[in-house]
């Protein structure tokens, strides 16, 4: 029985951006929102985490770094790319030194949409991460049957979740992404 | 036995010197290896042979024929004035005057006192074996000869490193000389002797320590030898002053008489052999505020530091404070003692923390390990001493064994640095698990030192001593700072794969490196087994009734505990199943193994890390001058105060010498002797009545001396007690089943020539009363 | 190897090793679920599950097996093996010295498995561990010292069995013991080694490198650990017989662990010369005073 989403550790990095994603994150993380609510806590330490949170482009400078970040997570890993900046390069798309979203490095899991991004659409975009990671937890520990209560991921396991989540009928990968689209 | 034991002793102090002389013959590489080891070995095994024949066995003494202690009396007068002029001609050479002043005044006071005042006085008991000279002479015999043969390799790199006139014959021959000394030091009860013998180690450690004759060196030497010499001093002053009013110079004699005296309540004019003697141990236990030259002894050679701190030298001063141990306790010598080994433990814990050096830190370890050796030995307690003989006996096992692995692991990567230490485990394995054990042993359960600290702490506990108790808190707190970061050092693991630079250390290295992680390992594991065979024994020999320490079960499981932490660091591979990751550089690492990162402006920087060594806490400087204070108000105010309560008492002081002569004269016709201080109490008394009433007492009670009526009179006074005792409690049958009481009784009656076998005691001296 | 009792007295001490080793993990667990929720509460948030440490554990352990090196690994168990037999030796009413003793010794090995590491931000936790230990070191033999200068004897079993509380005689020890527990239980403003929530600390300090089940195996360390430093507390309060020891001794614990609760909110982290300096500070005054005043009275 995987239990990795009742304890989505996570942990964040601000690539190259306007910093407006990066101060909603960090804002969303705090006792207002009570992300420990659902067991989230931000580690800050790529050994620990379960969930890699990136907002921003990348560029040469960091490309390394977000590798090397993703690189050190544990298995089972999910990568969340918070804001239009990190989805695609967002506005600053264009510009010399960027090379675009974090997909360009890293495989993503879930895009989250908005410049910037609000709380809501993070809790939101972080309940589908941990889908998501139980999935890959389920993988890695080779479960094949899905315990009873989850009849989909990012589904009625949480009160919360259900509040943000329930409309979700398509793979919330799939819809993640589409909305990633529209920011751009 | 007996001529096992004195055969045995002299083996053990002869055989050394023996070595030496050869080995200053032998010049040839091979040559030296050979007789060294063997003679290392032959040593090894005659001290185990001792401690087999004769462990638990009780106190043996000793008395060579007259003709052998007069030869070896001229003997050491030969080596007392040859030291005296060779230190003398060092110093006029070296312009160090203090040193030239310090012999010649000891060399005086040993010549005028072997010409003047021990003539005609001879030691009845030269030589002892007792379980403590036992345990001593196990560590000289082991410790030591491993050691020597461990300089045997060393000594090639350092040649390799510092060409130059090839001086190593006369280096090993003095630290076989330098074994030998130490034996005698433990073996001889004549203190006259021990003083010799107690000189030549001073000779030979300065010899050593000034072997590479940099001036550093012979700095250094001169101020070991200038301390050491004030230590001499003390000790000679001690001697004279023991031999003048006592009238004795065996140890036991002046252990036994102090007691007497103290218990006849003379405490005060005792105390002044006492503190001096102890301030000889304090010298060469390198106690605060002698403490710089075991510091300044870091200059030499690796093997003269393992030798200086774990087996000999110091161990001496140590020793002695142990064997005067049964005199200290609730008294000022007692307080001087506790105090200045505690306030040494405890500012030399602090000054370790501020160390980099790997051997500075050992040395200031070692320094405050002897202060709290001492200060148990003033405790003076039962459970103290247990505690302090375990201390002696540990420190002796880790810190040779880590002395050992510093000297190699400094020929092997360059530096005695603690910071340069990083990595060890990776660069020489084999030699970090050495190291490790070393440093476990020093400092955390479940090894004997800590089990040691915990016996000392309950001891110190039960006598109620809130100053020691919360010296011996911050010091162990101070203990765990410097020992932990020094052990994390050479345990972290880059898997760097960096060169394994072992296979250039000699085998003679391994040998006795690996010995002492045995010994370190064996005393730990075996240590209940070394409480119920040595340390309770010796003990049982000096206090009525001893009590253990520490529960022997709670010792098993920490011998336990030792033997499974030993085999995790001698067994383990460092291997894992697990998949290896770099560790986490804030995403901008580059290499993992050499821990490079990116920084800002995209170059390449290792990081670095040092360790914290507080020095704004913890100054070296400023805890140095602290403690010597401390400890050198302890000792002069003592002095101050000893001597003046001796000034106070002038009269009895006087009154001893004759006393003594008076009380040895005496022919005890009573069951039971009357003790040196029964009898100095009554003395002054009945000279004045004898040399008033000579020819009444001649006339009426047939007494023609001196001794004669003071042994009538304490006969008198003796029996008159007895015979009460006799007339209220004695009834027919107790008398016949107490057998002892009769062998005893009948003995002492044979012994004043009466022929009645069963003569009442009563009816006896109702006869001379008359 | 007998725990050094003797006849009806060894079962006592079996029966406190199993309960120990089976209830105090549990009992660890809901106590720091607990302390999460009130910690909550206290920021006028809704706070995790009560069994939210035991749902981090139980995700650790699945997660990948990886480390830095095999060393770190080991060192962690044999903290974890060391942390079990304090908490033995002390449960089963043997030696109060000896449970100081090996509990030392596991955390020097936890010092050990954050230096084998060799990662930067692990090597300053172990350090600040070290700074720590130094801190409290003191204070614990101190306590030790007091509890025998009191009960005349270090045995756990006597000390809880004697006729009044032993904080009767000890109440500045108690006090200055309180002061180092917060040290103890890695709360702020002591928490500078690695903090006992997974919140940031230098990276977080010591536990940098520790993943997967090595870091469970921490966690759960520190969940026996919590309780037998309760059991510390409770020993100060415990005395011979009544059914009314037991419970104010419970009700003293409780406080006790409500109060740091209450520290650790309301008190920013200290730099560790601070925590030096005061806690030798208190360990001198209150240690120091009260073992004068045994001594003397």
């Amino acid at each position: 029985m995987p239990h990795a989403s009742k304890s989505p550790w996570i942990i964040h990095y601000d690539g190259s951006s306007c910093n407006g994603c990066d101060i909603e994150v960090l804002a969303a993380l705090t006792p207002l929102y009570d992300a420990e609510r659902f067991g989230v806590i931000n580690t800050g330490n790529p050994k620990h985490a379960d969930i890699f949170v990136v907002t921003g482009s990348v560029n040469d400078q960091n490309e390394s770094v977000v590798r090397q970040i993703y690189d050190q997570m544990l298995e089972p890993k999910v990568v969340v790319a918070c804001g239009a900046c990190a989805c695609g390069g967002g506005v600053y798309h264009t510009c010399y030194n960027v090379n675009g979203g974090i997909d360009t490095v890293i495989p993503v899991d879930v895009y989250v949409p908005g410049c910037a991004i609000r709380p809501e659409a993070l809790i939101d975009g972080i309940v589908t991460a941990i889908g998501i990671l139980d999935e890959k937890s389920k993988e890695l520990n080779g479960i094949s049957t899905k315990p009873r209560g989850y009849a989909d991921a990012g589904e009625g396991v949480y009160a919360p979740q259900a509040d943000v989540a329930d409309k979700t009928e398509e793979p919330a990968e799939a819809k993640a992404a589409a909305q990633g689209g529209d920011g751009r | 036995m007996e001529e096992i034991g004195i055969g045995i002793i002299g083996f053990l102090i002869l055989f050394p010197v023996l070595i030496a002389l050869i080995l200053l013959i032998a010049r040839k590489d091979r040559a030296r290896s050979v007789v060294t080891v063997i003679g290392a070995l032959i040593t090894a095994f005659a001290s185990i042979f001792l401690a087999v024949e004769f462990l638990g066995t009780g106190t043996h003494y000793y008395a060579l024929g007259p003709g052998l202690t007069e030869v070896i009396n001229w003997v050491t007068l030969a080596i007392d004035v040859f030291i005296c002029v060779y230190i003398v001609v060092k110093g006029l050479c070296h312009h160090n005057y203090k040193a030239v002043l310090l012999a010649l005044a000891q060399g005086t006071i040993v010549v005028w006192a072997e010409f003047g005042l021990f003539r005609g006085m001879e030691a009845t008991s030269t030589l002892y074996i007792d379980d403590l000279s036992i345990i001593m002479a196990l560590i000289i015999g082991i410790i030591g000869c491993g050691i020597c043969v461990y300089g045997l390799g060393y000594m090639r790199d350092h040649e390799r490193h510092n060409p130059g006139k090839d001086r190593r014959p006369t280096f090993f021959a003095i630290m076989f000389v330098f074994l030998g000394a130490m034996f005698g030091i433990v073996f001889f009860n004549d203190l006259n002797w021990m003083l010799t013998v107690w000189e030549i180690t001073t000779v030979c450690s300065f010899v050593l320590i000034g072997y590479t004759r940099t001036e550093e060196a012979i700095r250094n030497s001169f101020r070991q030898i200038v301390l050491n010499l004030i230590g001499g001093l003390c000790f000679a002053i001690a001697l004279v002053w023991i031999g003048n009013f006592y009238g004795v110079i065996e140890l036991d004699q002046f252990i036994s008489m102090s007691l007497d005296m103290s218990a006849a309540g003379y405490t005060q004019i005792t105390y002044l052999p006492l503190i001096l003697l102890c301030i000889a141990g304090f010298t060469k236990a390198a106690q605060m505020p002698f403490q710089s030259w075991l510091l300044g002894a870091m200059v030499a050679p690796t093997p003269t530091s393992a030798l200086l701190h774990s087996s000999t030298m110091v161990k001496a001063g140590v020793f002695l404070i142990i064997k005067l141990a049964p005199c200290l306790g609730f008294n000022i010598p007692g307080f001087v003692v506790m105090l200045v080994g505690g306030a040494t433990f405890l500012f030399c814990s602090f000054a370790a923390i501020s160390q980099t050096n790997a051997k500075r830190v050992l040395a200031y370890s070692t320094i405050s390990n002897l202060g709290l050796i001492i200060a148990c030995a003033g405790v003076g307690t039962d459970g103290a001493l247990w505690a302090a003989i375990f201390l002696l006996i540990f420190h002796a096992c880790a810190k040779s064994l880590l002395f050992l692995c510093v000297g190699t692991a400094e020929h092997h990567i360059g530096s005695r640095d603690i910071e340069s230490m990083d990595d060890l485990f990776e660069r020489m394995p084999r030699l970090a698990r050495f190291m490790s054990i070393g440093i476990l042993g020093m400092f955390i359960a479940p090894f004997g030192m800590l089990v040691s600290k915990w016996a000392a702490l309950a001891s110190f506990a039960s006598s109620e001593n809130v100053l020691l108790l919360l010296i011996l808190a911050f010091g162990s707190a101070a203990t765990f700072m410097f020992w932990a970061k020094w052990l994390g050092k050479i345990l972290s693991v880059a898997n760097s794969g960096a060169a394994d630079v072992e296979g250039r250390v000699y085998r003679s290295e391994w040998s006795a490196i690996g010995l002492m992680t045995v010994l370190t390992v064996v005393a730990c594991i075996g240590f209940p087994l070394i409480s119920q065979g040595a340390v309770v024994p010796y003990l049982a020999t000096v206090f009525e009734e001893v009590t253990q320490g520490i529960a022997n079960s709670d010792l098993w499981i920490m011998a336990i505990i030792a033997l499974v932490i030993a085999i995790i660091f001698l067994g383990f591979s460092g291997a894992t199943r697990k998949k290896i990751v770099p560790v986490y550089m804030s995403g901008a690492g580059i290499d993992a193994q050499e821990r490079t990162f990116k920084d800002s402006f995209s170059r390449e920087l290792p990081a670095t890390q040092r360790n914290m060594y507080l020095t704004d806490y913890f100054n070296e400087h400023r805890v140095t001058i602290v403690g010597i204070a401390v400890c050198l108000t302890l000792m002069l105010g003592s002095l101050a105060f000893v001597g003046q309560s001796v000034a106070a008492e002038r009269d009895v002081v006087e009154a001893m010498p004759d006393a003594r002569q008076v009380y040895e004269e005496t022919e005890w016709s009573s069951s039971d002797e009357a003790t040196y201080g029964e009898y100095l109490q009554n003395y002054e008394y009945y000279k004045e009545f004898y040399e008033e009433n000579t020819e009444m007492l001649e006339e009426y009670y047939g007494l023609t001396s001196l001794p004669e009526v003071m042994d009538y009179v304490y006969e008198q006074t003796y029996a008159t007690d007895y015979s009460s005792y006799y007339d209220e409690d004695y009834d027919e049958e107790s008398y016949d089943e107490d057998s002892s009481y009769d062998d005893e009784y009948a003995y002492d009656y044979e012994d004043s020539g009466s022929d009645e076998e069963t003569g009442a005691y009563g009816a006896d001296t109702e006869e001379e009363g008359e | 190897m007998s725990l050094s009792f003797s006849g009806s007295f060894s079962l006592f001490a079996l029966i406190g090793i199993v309960a120990f080793l089976i209830i105090a993990p549990i009992l660890g667990c809901l106590l720091d679920g607990i302390d999460r929720k009130i910690t909550a509460g206290m920021q006028g948030r809704v706070g995790p599950k009560l069994l939210q440490p035991y749902y981090d554990v139980r995700k650790l352990i699945q997660k990948e097996n990886a480390t830095v090196n095999g060393a770190q690994d080991l060192y962690v168990i044999v903290y974890f093996i060391f942390i079990l037999l304090a908490g033995c030796a002390f449960f089963s009413g043997s030696n109060f010295l000896l449970c100081v003793f090996i509990l030392t010794l596991g955390t020097l090995f936890l010092i050990l498995a954050g230096y084998a590491s060799r990662s930067p931000y692990a090597e300053i936790g172990a350090q600040r561990e070290i700074l720590q230990v130094m801190s409290y070191e003191p204070m614990v033999l101190l306590v030790a010292i007091g509890l025998y200068l009191a009960c005349g004897t270090f045995e756990v079993s006597g000390i809880v069995t004697s006729d009044v509380p032993v904080i009767r005689s000890l109440p500045l020890i108690f006090i200055g013991f309180l002061y180092i527990l917060t040290i103890k239980l890695r709360k702020s403003p002591f928490d500078i080694s690695t903090s006992h929530h997974a919140h940031q600390e230098i990276v977080r300090g010591l536990t940098t490198e520790f993943s997967g089940r090595t870091l469970a195996l921490v966690e759960i360390s520190h969940w026996y650990e919590n309780i037998m430093f309760l059991g510390w507390v409770a020993m100060f309060v415990l005395w011979s017989g009544t059914a009314w020891a037991i419970l104010i001794a419970v009700v003293v614990v409780i406080v006790v662990y409500f109060l740091e609760i209450l520290i650790d909110n309301n008190f920013a982290r200290v730099k560790w010369q601070t925590m030096l300096k005061t806690s030798w500070m208190v360990a001198l005054i209150c240690g120091g005073l009260n073992i004068v005043y045994l001594v003397v009275f």
